[in-house]
């Protein structure tokens, strides 16, 4: 009898306090090697803050571990050279640095896969002079999402890439989402359920700091689950 | 028509001294947020450093060569001075900002007081070549031949920060790294190298301005650099937290206006230069937050 394949990454008992407010609260899920696990719920539940204390953005308290070995003592440089590849919320693209410069910073020695980002992204190869700052934000997003991807990972976190973009762009950022998740493993928070659907394999659902659904995707086609999970108000 | 032309060169030699000392203090704030009060004890040391090494280099029997000698001795030590500090004091402190100005105020003080202590409070003078204590005559001026120095000395460093922070991999994470730290470390770069880095380069720049003060005031004193530390901080935040630009154009107004207020006025420079700041934030409140190297 084989036992079950162990998690790529597993979060046990997470907290975080941030400006006097306990925001992850005992946070626990695995996220399974292979396809794309979406971090959900409503705003301001920790879906952010959670991917952050992952990468130690912010100080944390509990387990985090990355295949096999616990990273939660470790500087945030040394768990994204372990090969976890931070997509943020707001993209965070340097606006004074040109899209080259963004994408020099984050090559790391030999491992830079340019062939990679130019085939997912060929207007950045054409815009690779340009300040990052002056990109529309779909074209923010698309440096964000190479900066990530110019390394090899085991890990991507993934932070509302959809957020404020056209609907044209949204679905040609989930295209680019798909073909990443054909090759690596990742942890997305989106807000865009139609995404969700279409990307993520399982589902943890966050509500004020905890951990209130585990799940496959399969779940959210059920109405009253998301409606009692993620409320009227969340886009679907 | 010359004494504009002397009170021009005379203000751009002092705005040297000031760009020298505040482009270091930007980058510092600008990477690091760290408001460093102990960069005038960089300027100190060095300006100390090189007086001691010149007192001891009497074997060098050619006066210019004996100088320069001192003053890489000088450079040396407030380059080293500078990087301990960030390294014993201020990395332990790391985003204690409170913690880090009490140090680094503690730093200034304690360090004009082992100065004093050492040597005494009354003015050190170097032994200068020469040529510096001569002038050259532009348009009708008599300007000083030390001026052409202190212009020179600040417009290389402007010259090599700029190529330094645009063509090495250093200089492009230090870039990133004023706009957005986090995510600097987010991409797997260990942001801290790049702090001790830029606090050696500030040490060093800060103590070349020790060292050339000592030529333009024609004497060093313990307390010149918390004097010329007061005038940086003004010329960072008219010039944009963060920018080496924008602290060279900044270094020159306020000289320019110090220089020519007290020469048409009689002893309000100092006020011009805060009078100036004020007109600055009220026009732009947000030069405060300004971030670029």
């Amino acid at each position: 009898m084989s036992s079950a394949p162990r998690p790529l990454l597993e979060v046990r008992d997470l907290h975080v306090d941030l400006g006097g407010a306990h925001v992850l609260q005992g946070v626990s899920f695995d996220v399974p090697a292979g396809g794309i696990t979406a971090l959900l719920g409503r705003n301001g539940v920790g879906k952010t803050t959670t991917l952050r204390g992952v990468l130690g953005l912010v100080p944390r308290r509990g387990q985090v571990v990355l295949a096999g070995e616990r990273i939660d003592r470790e500087a945030t440089h040394r768990i994204v050279r372990r090969g976890v590849g931070y997509v943020p919320e707001d993209r965070d693209v340097f606006a004074g640095l040109t899209v080259a410069e963004n994408l020099r910073l984050a090559a790391r020695n030999g491992s830079a896969r340019y062939d990679l980002v130019h085939d997912l992204f060929p207007e950045l190869e054409e815009r690779a002079r340009q300040r990052a700052g002056t990109l529309s934000g779909g074209q923010q997003q698309m440096v964000a999402i190479a900066r990530a991807l110019l390394n090899p990972n085991r890990l991507l976190l993934i932070d509302e890439p959809t957020k404020g973009l056209a609907p044209a762009l949204v679905s040609e950022v989930a295209g680019l989402l798909e073909r990443i998740a054909a090759a690596e493993t990742a942890l997305l928070v989106e807000q865009n359920l139609a995404v969700v659907r279409r990307l993520a394999s399982s589902i943890v659902v966050l509500d004020q700091g905890r951990v209130v659904h585990v799940g496959t995707a399969a779940d959210l086609d059920d109405e009253a689950l998301v409606h009692r999970l993620l409320g009227v108000g969340h886009a679907a | 028509m010359s004494t504009v032309v002397l009170l021009t060169i005379t203000g751009l030699g002092l705005g040297a001294m000031y760009f020298l000392v505040a482009s270091g203090l930007s980058l510092i704030y600008g990477l690091m947020g760290v408001l460093n009060f102990a960069h005038g004890a960089f300027i100190t040391v060095g300006a100390y450093g090189a007086w001691f090494a010149e007192t001891k280099l009497s074997g060098i029997g050619s006066v210019p060569l004996r100088f320069l000698a001192a003053s890489v001795v000088g450079l040396a030590a407030g380059t080293c001075f500078a990087t301990l500090v960030e390294l014993v004091l201020i990395r332990p402190l790391y985003l204690r900002h409170i913690e880090q100005v009490l140090v680094t105020v503690g730093v200034s003080l304690a360090t004009v007081a082992l100065v004093e202590g050492i040597w005494g409070s009354d003015p050190k003078f170097y032994v200068l070549p020469p040529w510096f204590s001569g002038t050259t005559t532009v348009a009708g001026a008599y300007i000083p031949n030390d001026r052409w120095i202190e212009i020179a000395a600040a417009a290389a460093v402007l010259v090599g920060l700029l190529t330094f922070l645009r063509f090495t991999r250093y200089g492009l994470i230090i870039r990133a790294g004023v706009e957005n730290r986090a995510m600097v470390t987010a991409l797997g770069i260990d942001v801290k190298r790049a702090f001790t880095l830029v606090f050696a380069l500030g040490g060093l720049a800060a103590a070349l301005a020790g060292v050339l003060s000592g030529i333009y005031f024609t004497s060093i004193t313990p307390e010149r650099g918390t004097s010329l530390l007061i005038f940086a901080f003004i010329v960072i935040v008219i010039g944009g937290l963060g920018s080496i630009k924008g602290s060279a154009v900044a270094s020159a107004a306020v000289a320019l206006t110090q220089q020519y207020v007290n020469y048409y006025s009689t002893g309000i420079g100092d006020l011009s230069v805060v009078l100036l700041l004020a007109i600055v934030l009220l026009a732009r409140p947000a030069q405060l937050a300004g971030r670029t190297a």
